[in-house]
């Protein structure tokens, strides 16, 4: 039944927006101002008394049309090759020296090509929309109607189409400096930008070669991969389960009737988090290396003999980086849940009362999947995060202990893996491939559990 | 019969609170220990990271002292006005995409809504440092990487992809009651007017939360700001200046300094956390209710 009703929900969700000004139609039942304007954009709304738009549309096919051919055509011409011209020494006669004559830079020509192809992307849809408003023009006229002036249509911006004007930045925003760059990024995945064979100014398309490194299980590339994926879903199952079940055991016996001083206590906790992160984290770094102040404390005190290897052996370092990972995640998850918790019907413990449940009982059969029903979402956003979690390895362990002639450390993340790789290698290729590979593993964990979480599927009821 | 069990009981329960309250006291000594060392550090009178003491032999201000008067290595003071003013238009911007975009995704129902949100899902699935060295090739090719305009780039950094961040602010949009809205539709306001007379005025936990969070964000980033300042020390923001205090070459002389920057630097940000905890945990119990 649910299926059947979920299928139905779609099919209203999507005759909700239904209109009948579509691109199809325009093309079939428009007349030939309609299709005049496939090539003049904005002719039909000019034609009908919507001049001001008319002119817009215009004036963006104008601009579209003198970028590509002062820039936009010779960037796609070379984004197949990404420049062969390696730039040269060349004698200049008049002045009676060589002169460096700068050669083609691939970087900026598959920037200025990626661009180029968004810029080229918008227009078609901006192209689609022209049309597709010259047409209901059109129709308006015909059914007597007489079609938005230019200042009906910005008073429109403020109420129903109030969803335009106030995405309009934030949207930009997010495909200048969030889309363009991933889409940039995803690109250099296929080429050899590497300093690997000095490929960092002039470089080419090899295909799927990178990914076929990083997958191979015999290349020393292959072999840290795999090993580093390893280590970072145990990090993430570890850094992810521990938070939440220590985190919610320390919320329940802060909120359980007997505990006093609840605010002090949790204030405590609190107060780690308002200490920026990377503060905290470079103090732990500092104290906790060879000779650091722990060692050495432990050590004049007599408890040990040698400092402990918290960042030198791969074990040590591994379970510290996990252990400090609580530390500062915990008091997130307090806040976290602290609300959650006093929801839950005190009926349900009262009725395992009766029935003679212990404390640990209650946990495991009431209080832990409750809540693993209401913050699932978030859950998984913390594993995610923790997948991706930079700072924390970065910060504290820098990814060491590192095998000698390894690219990757023994506490290294894919994230700082791939970081290691651009920025101190320079192998720009291996890193895109790294992160590419990175999203399909969250990808896959994410469709798994979050289209099936609860408040997912509610989202829809709410309209 | 019946007292004698209640009397047990009680004892039970004597020494569960008291088994509790020592473990809580333990975990909060724990817990509250490394920003008791760094408070500890930063007035210590002897150089260097290596301490043979827990408690430093000699107590001094020259730390502090030292941390804003002597500029020639490490210019502190003008590292912290440069977060500061990046962090301001921050603030501003950031919590106005965030604001209008969750405005939009709670309230406005249009056929962009749907995709938008899985796209934020599927932004939010990428490492974000993937993107980080494109980024500061598109700002090179802008011109936005040398001189003054650095301030600029970190900004539209920090700010520029804020808008996928939408979620807390929309659970907290949704639970306010839509009747509200439909009586000021009623009245005959716009949908604009209903954004900024309705739904703003009822809504300041999750603007001080957010204005709050984007304020943050500059003085916490550490590996952004590093790409992009690259090694133009004069626009350094405070975190690459104490991660610097601790490289090799400083650590000898800095270390004490490194403790009383991250002091002056935590402070304001714990003041500025603390405020807005109560927004926090109000805006999540919101986001996550589902």
């Amino acid at each position: 039944m649910s299926k059947d009703a979920e299928k139905k929900g779609r099919k209203k969700r999507v005759n909700y927006f239904e209109t009948p000004y579509t691109f199809t139609n325009a093309m079939k039942e428009g007349s030939n101002a309609v299709k005049i304007s496939m090539f003049i954009m904005g002719y039909a709304n000019i034609m009908h008394k919507q001049i001001v738009k008319g002119i817009l549309f215009l004036v963006i096919e104008v601009a579209y049309l003198w970028y590509m051919i002062t820039n936009g055509f010779y960037y796609l011409a070379m984004l197949p090759s990404l420049g062969d011209n390696a730039g040269e020494e060349v004698y200049n006669e008049a002045k009676g020296i060589y002169e460096y004559q700068a050669g083609d830079n691939s970087i900026l020509l598959l920037l200025y090509g990626v661009v180029t192809l968004i810029i080229t992307v918008l227009f078609v849809i901006v192209w689609r929309s022209t049309i597709k408003s010259g047409y209901k023009a059109e129709c308006l006229e015909k059914e007597g109607k007489r079609p938005n002036t230019f200042v009906q249509d910005v008073k429109d911006l403020f109420n129903t189409n109030l969803h335009k004007l106030l995405m309009f930045l934030p949207f930009t925003g997010i495909c200048i400096f969030t889309v363009l760059p991933l889409i940039y990024m995803i690109t250099m995945a296929f080429t050899n930008y590497s300093k690997e064979g000095e490929h960092l100014i002039l470089f080419d398309w090899v295909g799927l070669e990178n990914f076929g490194r990083v997958l191979d299980f015999g290349g020393s590339i292959g072999k840290s991969f795999w090993s580093v994926l390893g280590w970072t879903i145990i990090w993430a199952f570890f850094a992810t389960g521990l938070n939440y079940i220590f985190g919610m055991i320390l919320g329940i016996v802060i909120n359980r009737k007997g505990t006093r001083f609840k605010a002090f206590w949790r204030f405590c906790f609190v107060l780690s988090i308002a200490v920026p992160q990377f503060v905290s984290l470079l103090i732990m770094r500092t104290c906790l290396q060879p000779e650091g102040a722990v060692n050495v404390l432990l050590r004049n005190t007599g408890i040990i003999d040698q400092s402990l290897p918290f960042f030198t052996n791969a074990t040590w370092a591994r379970v510290t980086v996990i252990v400090i990972n609580c530390w500062v995640g915990i008091p997130y998850t307090l806040l976290q849940v602290t609300g959650i918790l006093q929801n839950i019907p005190a009926e349900l413990y009262e009725s395992a009362r009766v029935d003679g449940a212990n404390a640990v009982v209650t946990f495991f059969k009431i209080t832990l999947p409750y809540m693993l029903f209401v913050t699932m979402p978030y859950l998984i956003t913390q594993f995610t995060g923790n997948v991706n979690n930079f700072n924390v390895i970065f910060l504290l362990s820098g990814g060491n202990p590192t095998p000698v002639g390894s690219t990757a450390g023994k506490t290294d993340l894919l994230v700082t893996w791939l970081y290691k790789l651009t920025i101190d290698k320079q192998y720009y290729n291996l890193g895109a491939v790294i992160g590419i590979l990175t999203f399909i593993v969250l990808a896959i964990v994410a469709l798994l559990t979050y289209r099936n979480t609860g408040s997912y599927k509610n989202e829809e009821e709410f309209m | 019969m019946i007292k004698k069990e209640t009397a047990s009981a009680r004892t039970r329960r004597i020494i569960a609170d008291t088994v509790v309250h020592v473990c809580l006291a333990i975990l909060a000594i724990i817990w509250l220990f490394p920003i008791f060392w760094v408070v500890l550090t930063s007035f210590r009178g002897e150089k260097g990271s290596y301490v043979s003491s827990f408690f430093p032999k000699t107590y001094t201000l020259d730390n502090y002292k030292k941390l804003f008067t002597d500029t020639s290595i490490l210019n502190f003071p003008q590292m912290f006005m440069n977060t500061l003013i990046i962090a301001v238009f921050c603030a501003v911007i950031s919590s106005f995409f965030v604001l209008s975009v969750s405005y939009c995704m709670s309230r406005l129902r249009f056929k962009m809504r749907r995709p938008f949100m899985n796209l934020a899902m599927i932004l939010g699935l990428f490492p974000g440092f993937m993107s980080m060295v494109a980024v500061y090739y598109i700002l090179k090719a802008v011109g936005l990487s040398e001189g003054g305009l650095i301030r600029v780039a970190l900004v539209m950094v920090y700010t520029g992809g804020t808008g996928v961040g939408f979620q807390i602010a929309k659970g907290f949009f949704d639970t306010i009651p839509k009747a509200l809205d439909e009586a000021a539709f009623l009245d005959g306001a716009t949908k604009f007017q209903v954004f900024t007379k309705v739904t703003i005025p009822l809504s300041k936990p999750i603007i001080v939360y957010t204005v709050l969070t984007s304020f943050m964000a500059p003085w916490i980033d550490f590996v952004f700001a590093k790409v992009i300042c690259r090694a133009n020390a004069k626009y350094f923001t405070v975190s690459i200046g104490l991660w610097n205090m601790l490289e090799k070459e400083y650590i000898d002389n800095w270390y004490t300094c490194f403790a009383a920057g991250a002091v002056c630097v935590s402070i304001p940000v714990a003041i500025l956390f603390l405020i807005m905890q109560n927004c926090y945990v109000e805006g999540m119990a919101g986001a996550v209710k589902g």
